[in-house]
């Protein structure tokens, strides 16, 4: 009796912290959809009332529909992501295969080098980026997008998941091996299915920086044919005017593809999160 | 078919040495068991010859051919895990197939060899359903059936009963003894259970620290141990070892007897203890006897035996039974010199 009245009292303490962090973490995102949908005036005068007959608006929408090319941007943000995406899943996957199954002269040192990424921010290395790219005739293009996030987004891809490949059984890989099915064949049948939610969990951690990323858009790919969304709605902000409307209206609508991918996801991710501590 | 011989295989993982030095002929049909304490290598051994893992030096011959050069897939063998190791993707049918598949062996053939293993391990039933919705037992057959099907030249078995409980155990060991019988082809089985070792082995390999202690059949170890670790591992309950005096009288460092040797008695005999604890199997009793100088010792009764914890008896060694042991723990031989203080 007067346990469960204090784990009630606990599971209630619980649920009162998540539920605050929940609106602290979506306050903003909210505050951002609803004044999208409202005029200029409503925006400033009262931000936090919903849009009602009178405020209601789809002027911010208009305009981003017809100014620029919005949907080229968003197709540039979607391109770039899931290719990078595809790709540091894919060598990610394939190095921590390496790492974690094959016994070899260095394999530890080559592990913590993959890993010194985590540790070390790509952007310190911006200006070099800029040469390397500038001499592969690379700039303004997507692939420079691609190359940088794929690089980016390694490291703690090859991190996660040769863990997880550690735990996987060495008798399964072995069974293989005896019917006499081929290192790619265990890798891709037999093992990156067992990965699965840990490759769910590096996908979203991977994509969210990628699609929110401001500063190699900017640099690397700044021409109108490669714009990203996130740079795209930079058209927006004005030195001495910023068209509030278009902002908040490009914003909202770029939300919308992670968050389609990140419920895509999910599933997998909350079993990538919990199954270490579980099993 | 299916002869194995090791040659001088030796292994280290860096500096650690953990197979020295082995040799080992298995003839055409037989049912080798290797056995040891874990970390002894013997899982290791298994694998050097399955070809997962490539020796330091020596050389493994499967029917007198070398085939270390060869790739695990193409030395004929199959090979049956602890944790089954089944293919979660594919159903039980799949399982069985796809060695046959890789090898390139068409449809009709392959159907015809699952159906005869279906048969033999009454897996029938089971054949459409994935391993996730098979009891642990169910799994373990499957795992055979997989291995059967391949029809190998050598089976090789890494501790297939360790993750199964008890009674099922049990039918499993009987199913693969049967198994055994029926295709008459050489395996080689790998376990720490001494029980399964003594049940299934035709020649039994003990192992310790990465080197062979003895191989011979079953009750060539149990009557014959050639050292106290052969003595001590083999056998259930353990043989008892004593020391100092009691060793002395028989011209020993050490002697060793097992406990249906020992007989129980309330008024006279060589050793006096008190009984700390019984174990009471019908069958049998385990009676388990705290002696001053020597510490615990087990004796086994037939039937039933009444006693206490606490009261004291008198242990007799039946003396033709005394294994004695040299400072080195070698074996010197069985019977007593010097058994006149008896």
């Amino acid at each position: 009796m007067r346990l469960s009245h204090r784990s009630l009292t606990r599971s209630a303490l619980i649920h009162l912290i998540l539920g605050a962090y929940t609106v602290i973490a979506l306050f903003p995102v909210i505050l951002i959809a609803i004044n999208s949908f409202k005029t200029r005036k409503a925006i400033f005068r009262s931000p936090l009332s919903l849009p009602d007959t009178e405020s209601f608006s789809l002027i911010g929408y208009e305009t981003v529909l017809k100014q620029g090319d919005f949907f080229g941007y968003f197709l540039n943000s979607l391109t770039v992501t899931l290719v990078s995406l595809f790709f540091v899943l894919l060598f990610g996957a394939m190095a921590a295969f390496a790492l974690s199954e094959y016994r070899f002269r260095g394999n530890t040192l080559t592990g913590l080098y993959l890993a010194l990424g985590i540790m070390i921010p790509i952007r310190l290395g911006t200006v070099a980026i800029l040469q390397m790219m500038a001499d592969l005739q690379l700039v303004n293009t997507l692939w420079s997008l691609i190359l940088v996030y794929t690089a980016q987004g390694l490291p703690l891809a090859i991190f996660i998941l040769s863990e997880f490949m550690r735990q996987i059984s060495d008798d399964l890989k072995n069974a293989g091996r005896i019917d006499g099915l081929s290192e790619y064949v265990i890798f891709y049948r037999l093992v990156l299915p067992l990965v699965c939610p840990a490759m769910a969990t590096v996908a979203v951690f991977t994509m969210i920086p990628i699609w929110n990323d401001l500063w190699f858009p900017l640099i690397l790919a700044p021409g109108e044919e490669t714009k990203t969304i996130t740079l795209g709605a930079q058209v927006f902000i004005g030195q001495f005017v910023t068209n509030w409307n278009a902002v908040l209206a490009a914003l909202t609508l770029a939300i919308v593809p992670v968050l389609v991918l990140y419920v895509i996801f999910s599933r997998q991710l909350i079993a990538g999160i919990t199954s270490g501590a579980v099993k | 078919m299916g002869s194995l011989t090791l040659q001088n295989i030796s292994k280290s993982f860096g500096q650690v040495e953990v197979l020295k030095d082995i040799n080992l002929e298995v003839e055409s049909g037989e049912f080798l068991v290797f056995v040891g304490p874990s970390g002894c290598g013997k899982s290791t051994l298994l694998r050097i010859i399955a070809g997962l893992e490539d020796q330091t030096a020596g050389q493994v011959l499967i029917e007198e051919k070398p085939v270390d050069h060869l790739p695990p897939s193409k030395r004929g063998i199959a090979m049956v895990f602890q944790s089954y190791a089944l293919y979660p993707h594919l159903t039980a049918r799949g399982n069985m197939s796809l060695g046959l598949k890789q090898a390139g062996a068409n449809k009709d053939r392959i159907a015809q060899q699952v159906q005869l293993a279906a048969d033999m391990l009454s897996l029938e039933s089971l054949l459409d359903r994935k391993p996730s919705e098979l009891s642990g037992g169910q799994r373990q057959r499957v795992a055979i059936g997989r291995a059967i099907v391949r029809e190998p030249t050598l089976f090789l078995f890494d501790e297939p009963l360790s993750n199964l409980d008890a009674a099922l155990r049990v039918n499993t060991r009987i199913e693969i003894a049967k198994l055994h019988r029926t295709l008459n082809s050489t395996m080689v089985y790998v376990t720490h259970d001494q029980t399964e070792a003594m049940t299934l082995a035709d020649k039994i390999v003990v192992l310790n620290e990465g080197r062979i202690e003895q191989v011979g059949h079953p009750l060539e170890l149990y009557q014959r141990p050639a050292n106290r670790f052969v003595a001590g591992f083999i056998g259930s309950p353990k043989m008892n070892f004593l020391r100092r005096d009691a060793a002395a009288a028989f011209g020993a460092t050490e002697i060793g007897i097992r406990p249906e040797h020992l007989t129980l008695s309330r008024d006279r005999g060589s050793w006096k203890g008190v009984v700390s604890h019984a174990e009471h199997l019908g069958s049998d009793t385990f009676v388990y006897i705290e002696i001053e100088e020597h510490g615990l010792l087990t004796v086994r009764t037939a039937g039933e035996i009444l006693c206490r914890p606490g009261e004291s008896f008198y242990l007799t060694p039946n003396a033709d039974a005394i294994h004695r042991f040299d400072a080195d723990g070698v074996s010197t031989g069985q019977q007593a010199e010097n058994s006149s203080t008896l």
